[in-house]
């Protein structure tokens, strides 16, 4: 039995070194093979056919994150709230919601994508936009942002929620006082898995903002590009060394971004919670 | 509206309390003086714990809850249309039996009631807060570090942090639900210590497994057994003489 | 064994000792007035020697029941009977005490022959005896009959205790010379009439052990 036990430790820490060793291998190979071909002219140059460009990617980028997450987070947060403070958390109801959420958040992006373009390419015909993009993208990362806030309200000690109640509290204030900011770290964590998959996701966009890698977008109504589009369009245009460029721009971006998060995220406890011990 | 100003006694009649099917109390009539120490005890599961809550209404908060009988505290219908359940709350202060300290500052602790009902001036929240700390007895311990995290406390100067911020909504009656079953023997002296400084202006109703506990501390015990009230009356009387055999047995230990 | 098993044993334990103590103070009387009747010396002064075994049977009880209180920290009728058996023994070391203090009198009582006959303080001796026997039995067996009774039985110890304080008066006004004897009876009577009293002190301590209510008699 001992024996097993010791055996299975190994096993563990073999599978955490191919983990370890997988991760650092990516990393590593897309800043050899990208930084050497990064340049001032690359990111932010003006676009000419034998000189391209990544500045129209690096804004309909940062357009999709800012507009999915202006329209998915207040909602997203906002059920959850809805189904965790008002609902009877073991009720039929919740139950449903709850498998719906699931189910969605499993979907394959590309069937996002689908009705992303029948709805906003199609039907409304607004032809490929950043704006349709960036709705369909809201709608896609919705359902992870709902299941994970529901999650972290629900881990908030009851004991918090009565304590609050017992000093003649309302519900509202409550919420906000005392339940939002003891959740706050969980919701932040789900806000930035939600925005890397925004900034990653290629399939919704082909579909709903084109791939326009060559102009930067003057409306929200315009066609654009992503950053992980460049890379696609690059990789199949004989380009691998502006698409390993731009990996390194994308990993960069996403690092910076997640740090956004987590100060943002600290300066929400702090606000709330005063200062550290 | 309703407003609870006068004499702080509390009254149950003919209380009888279900959760779904379960009769979880059973036509209950008690009448709990004021600004005395009076001590519910009874085995796990007698429905002590649910009686003390309806007096601040927690129970609205459970699914499947419903109650019969007229309860009031200092005359007022505490169930009455006219009563707003925020404003008795504030009135009827509750201390758990697990301390929970929101988790933000000491100082954001004490001024959380007040800023609820509207206080923002600093120099008001600063004076309310120095007030209840030290009627908490905490104030020396902790008045140079106000900033600081609540959670950074020892569990017994939370379940004081606690008390102290329910005495900022500044409260008739005090409800506390074992309040220092997680506590070590001298947390315990210096909250039971408190209770003996609380009781000159403030009705207390405790919960307690602790026999020697309610001995020490309370005036009056009352001894609740399968959702009934099998005795009341004075704390010596029921410690020393008990009237009622299942009484004997539970105080005694030699139940089951 | 469980914490309650533990206390009703260490309970039972102090009853038992309580018992033998009890016995022991019989013994003591019913020797002091046998030596009394027999003019024994001897025998008066070895009750002194008992009464030195009652004082430690009082310690050994007492720290008994404070080792209880402290430890089980007992309440209802738990705590009354442990309180009832702390107060208790004081009354009865105090049988012992008196009965010593007979045994005393018979050892320095001077002339030959009694003044009178020893009718009244026999029948008070065995009285004394009932008494203090079943005050502690009341106890002993939960039974607060039988305290009334010792109760009761203290008013025939008083009215036996007035005929021989009238007879001794009456012998004395005959004949100065009876006078040294006379005190000493009039010693012994009062020191059965004191047993008497304490026994009904225990008698009512069984009462409080049963009632919860402590009354004076």
């Amino acid at each position: 039995m001992r024996k097993l036990y010791s055996a299975l430790k190994y096993v563990c820490i073999a599978c955490l070194a191919i983990s370890l060793i997988a991760l650092v291998a990516v990393v590593a190979y897309v800043l050899i093979n990208g930084i050497g071909n990064l340049s001032f002219n690359l990111v932010f140059g003006e676009y000419k056919p034998d000189a391209p460009t990544l500045l129209p990617a690096l804004v309909g980028t940062l357009e999709l994150v800012a507009i999915a997450a202006i329209i998915a987070v207040p909602i997203g947060i906002a059920s959850a709230i809805f189904l965790v403070e008002y609902t009877n958390n073991k009720g039929k109801f919740v139950k449903i919601v709850g498998i719906a959420t699931e189910t969605l958040a499993g979907i394959p992006s590309i069937v996002y994508g689908l009705f992303g373009y029948l709805i906003f390419v199609v039907a409304f015909g607004w032809g490929y936009s950043l704006l349709g993009g960036a709705i369909t993208l809201a709608i896609m990362i919705l359902p992870t942002i709902v299941r994970s806030t529901q999650e972290s309200l629900l881990s908030v000690q009851g004991g918090l929620r009565e304590g609050a109640y017992a000093l003649g509290t309302s519900k509202v204030r409550t919420i906000f006082k005392i339940v939002l900011p003891s959740a706050a770290g969980g919701i932040v964590t789900a806000i930035i898995l939600a925005i890397g998959r925004v900034v990653s996701e290629s399939a919704v966009l082909i579909l709903t903002i084109g791939m326009v890698v060559n102009k930067v977008p003057e409306t929200l109504m315009a066609p654009g590009t992503s950053l992980a589009l460049d890379i696609y369009y690059f990789a199949n245009h004989g380009r691998p060394d502006e698409a390993a460029a731009t990996a390194v721009v994308l990993l960069i971006l996403v690092m910076l971004l997640n740090l956004l998060a987590g100060w943002i995220g600290n300066l929400i406890k702090k606000s709330t919670y005063g200062d550290a011990k | 509206m309703n407003e609870f100003i006068g004499s702080m006694d509390i009254t149950a009649k003919g209380c009888n309390l279900y959760y779904g099917d379960f009769h979880a109390l059973k036509d209950i009539n008690i009448e709990i003086p004021e600004k005395q120490v009076t001590a519910l005890i009874g085995p796990s599961g007698c429905g002590k714990s649910t009686f003390l809550k309806i007096f601040n209404r927690m129970n609205d908060l459970v699914e499947g809850c419903r109650m019969e009988g007229e309860y009031r505290i200092g005359g007022v219908d505490i169930f009455d249309k006219e009563t707003d359940v925020n404003v008795l709350r504030k009135n009827v202060g509750m201390v758990f039996q697990k301390p929970n300290p929101f988790p933000m500052s000491i100082y954001d602790n004490i001024a959380f009631a007040p800023r609820t009902v509207g206080i923002t001036k600093r120099s008001e929240l600063d004076e309310i807060v120095e007030r209840s700390l030290r009627r908490a007895s905490i104030w020396d311990e902790v008045k140079d570090r106000l900033r600081k995290n609540a959670l950074g406390m020892s569990g017994g100067q939370q379940q004081r942090l606690c008390i102290a911020r329910s005495l900022a909504a500044s409260p008739k009656v005090l409800l506390m639900d074992e309040p220092t079953s997680a506590l070590d023997p001298i947390s315990t002296g210096k909250i039971e210590e408190l209770m003996e400084e609380l009781k000159k202006d403030l009705t207390i109703v405790i919960v307690t497994h602790n026999m020697q506990q309610a001995t020490r501390i309370a005036d009056k015990t009352a001894f609740f057994l399968l959702g009934e009230l099998v005795e009341y009356g004075n704390t010596d009387d029921i410690f020393t003489s008990p009237r009622d055999e299942r009484t004997e047995r539970y105080i005694t230990g030699r139940f089951g | 064994m469980s914490i309650r098993k533990i206390f009703e044993e260490e309970l039972a334990e102090l009853k038992t000792q309580l018992v033998e103590m009890c016995r022991l103070t019989e013994q003591m009387i019913s020797d002091a007035i046998t030596a009394l009747i027999n003019r024994d010396r001897e025998l008066g002064k070895s009750i002194g020697v008992t009464d030195k075994r009652v004082d430690e049977y009082e310690m050994a009880i007492e720290k008994k029941c404070m080792r209880i209180l402290l430890k089980q920290q007992p309440v209802a009728k738990d705590f009354r009977e442990v309180s009832t058996a702390l107060k208790m023994i004081t009354d009865i070391e105090r049988f012992g005490d008196q009965a010593a203090d007979i045994g005393d009198l018979v050892y320095t009582m001077l002339g030959n022959a009694y003044i009178k006959k020893l009718t009244h303080i026999t029948a008070m001796g065995n009285l004394a005896i009932k008494m203090v026997r079943e005050s502690v039995n009341s106890f002993i067996n939960n039974d607060e009959a039988l305290a009334d009774e010792v109760i009761a039985l203290d008013d025939q110890m008083d009215d036996m205790f007035l005929c021989v304080k009238t007879d001794l008066i009456e012998l004395i006004k005959k004949d100065g010379r009876n006078g040294d004897q006379a005190i000493e009876l009039m010693m012994v009577a009062k020191y059965l009439e004191r047993i008497g009293d304490h026994a009904v002190n225990v008698a009512e301590w069984t009462k409080y052990n049963e009632t919860g209510v402590h009354q004076k008699f």
